[in-house]
């Protein structure tokens, strides 16, 4: 639905010169929401501004639903973007006009006539949860209630893709929580591709279909959340599970098991200690929902060195858990923290 | 010396302030309405110009951008600079071209608009950037021209500060209207003249004050009170509690 490849996008000129984007490609799937995560300054900002040309890249294509938008006219390109709905982290709602107006501006732009517009505004205000809002103004709305009239505006024209850039950073917890839920809402219902952009994993793990990893401007990792938690090494599936540093007894062997789908309920651990009689013990462990199924990860302390635990780290990989060494009992790496 | 004790002095008074403020009226009046339709777009086209602005490149060219911006920039602080008094004067061949006279109050319309279009485009410069670049950005990204963007979010945006610009201007070009009342030019500044300094009559000079102050008084009072009927940021407290606090 997206495709994004080979861009390059440079800011400035000369020595002061700064790549926020360095041969990003990327690849939306129809219907899913693909969340694109990153620290500040990983070039986030400028990815998603990269799809509906807010920022033209200095080079590479950007495809939405077969159209090559970087191949077009500045008059096609607006006509395209009318199908590609954006969202806002500080919202971007015009002070002068009401919820309703608000909602309006882009059929107005699109040279709706005005008894449709109130009609198509109102229900695209009520599919928010917005209706009885329609003639506050923003200055009268809270946080959350201003996304939501930011996404109607967004919906209004009846998008296939929705952008979302940082839409929940200025929200509370519990109000991101209630946005995120109406974004899966809307992908769900009408089918919206989604791509957002985000710092916070937290966003990633509770709608996000796939993900991408943005570090100076550079992809790391891209992919469905489950296949890259069954990546080895994958760093977002580090960073959806957290473990923490935890430092164990020398000699021991620490290792990571990764679960996915049907493992995650198996009784793995108290097979482990069962079968081969092991103390183990267990250094740290996560688990999340995601996209409806159970993750997670435990880093666990085996008794011995890794060669004396061959025979039990088989078998686990034998039942299909993505099992990694991270730990002789040297050294544990706390990169992954 | 006029005497206040004759016979007819109150009627005659009243008569010429009452044409004064006519004039004044009419040359303020019709100078505002050519200040706003040159001195908006002008403004918007000073802000567009700029690097990174709305229409930094007109025509698909960023030179001409440049050029359009430095000429603009060149014709305000020009117009800005050169004192009235000095204007008016230099400005008479101009304006016998356009009117055909330089007398009377339809010839002061000229020099009233051309000092108050550069200094109204620069009140319109500073109000349209006070527009947050993410609301053009929103714009954009529904698929607005450049156009829509000017009449649907940089004007509708900065209508307050607009207003109050407006009526910033409005104030010096009631001001500078006295001034070409000592060039024939009428209004109340030409009664102030003739009368309270010509004739020695204080009683014109105070009506003329008091009529003065009246109108900008009563002009502040409008704009301030459109101001805040066009502003939706900061509401009064007494809707504060209207408003919710729930997501």
């Amino acid at each position: 639905m997206i495709s994004v490849k080979h861009v390059f996008k440079t800011f400035g000129s000369g020595a002061a010169a700064t790549t926020a984007l360095d041969d990003v490609s990327l690849e939306v799937a129809r219907g899913e929401i693909f969340g694109v995560i990153g620290q500040s300054g990983a070039g986030k900002s400028t990815l998603i501004r990269a799809i509906n040309l807010l920022e033209r890249p200095n080079s590479g294509t950007v495809t939405v639903d077969g159209e090559e938008l970087t191949r077009l006219s500045p008059d096609q390109l607006r006509l395209a973007r009318r199908k590609i709905g954006m969202v806002f982290q500080h919202f971007n709602l015009l002070a002068g006009r009401t919820a309703q107006g608000n909602v309006e501006l882009g059929l107005e732009i699109a040279g709706v006539g005005g008894a449709e517009r109130r009609r198509r505004s109102l229900e695209i205000l009520d599919l928010v949860g917005l209706a009885d809002k329609a003639g506050a103004y923003p200055a009268e709305l809270s946080g959350g209630q201003k996304q939501r009239v930011g996404i109607a505006r967004a919906l209004a024209g009846n998008p296939r893709i929705l952008l979302s850039d940082e839409a929940t950073s200025a929200l509370d917890p519990e109000t991101t929580r209630s946005i995120l839920d109406l974004v899966k809402t809307i992908n769900v219902q009408l089918g919206l591709t989604v791509l957002l952009i985000t710092h916070e994993m937290d966003v990633v793990k509770r709608v996000c279909d796939s993900a991408a990893m943005l570090e100076n401007g550079r992809i790391l990792e891209q992919g469905s959340i489950v296949s890259l938690i069954s990546t080895p090494g994958s760093r977002l599936a580090h960073e959806l599970f957290p473990l923490g540093e935890i430092a164990p007894h020398p000699g021991n062997t620490v290792i990571e098991i990764t679960f996915s789908g049907g493992s995650a309920d198996r009784p793995v651990i108290a097979q482990l200690a069962r079968s081969y009689g092991l103390d183990v013990s267990i250094l740290g462990a996560a688990v999340e929902t995601i996209g409806g199924n159970q993750a997670g990860r435990t880093r666990l302390e085996l008794p011995g060195t890794p060669l004396f635990n061959a025979a039990p780290i088989n078998d686990l990989r034998g039942q299909g858990l993505l099992v990694e060494i991270v730990g002789d009992g040297a050294v544990v790496q706390g990169a992954h923290a | 010396m006029i005497d206040p004790t004759a016979p007819g002095f109150w009627p005659g008074l009243f008569q010429v302030l009452l044409v004064g403020t006519g004039e004044t009226l009419y040359m303020v009046g019709v100078a505002v309405l050519v200040t706003v339709l040159v001195g908006l777009p002008l403004g918007i086209l000073l802000v567009g110009t700029e690097r990174g602005g709305l229409f930094e490149a007109p025509f698909g060219s960023r030179p001409l951008g440049r050029v359009v911006n430095r000429v603009l920039e060149f014709v305000v602080n020009l117009g800005r600079s050169v004192p009235f008094i000095i204007l008016m004067v230099a400005l008479i061949p101009f304006t016998r071209l356009v009117i055909g006279t330089f007398i009377g109050s339809t010839a002061a319309i000229v020099p009233l608009a051309v000092v108050a279009i550069p200094f109204f485009a620069r009140m319109v410069e500073i109000a349209i950037k006070e527009v947050d670049s993410g609301l053009v950005e929103a714009a954009e990204s529904l698929g607005a021209t450049r156009w829509q963007i000017v009449a649907k979010v940089l004007v509708p945006e900065s209508l307050s500060p607009l207003i109050l610009g407006l009526s910033t201007t409005v104030t010096s070009i009631i001001n500078f209207s006295a001034m070409v009342g000592t060039v024939a030019g009428g209004g109340l500044g030409q009664v102030a003249i003739q009368y309270g300094y010509q004739r020695y009559s204080t009683i014109h000079m105070v009506a003329v004050i008091i009529l003065i102050f009246i109108i900008v008084m009563m002009l502040q009072g409008l704009a301030t009170w459109l101001a805040r009927r066009f502003s939706h940021r900061a509401r009064p407290a007494r809707s504060r509690a209207a408003v919710p606090t729930a997501i």
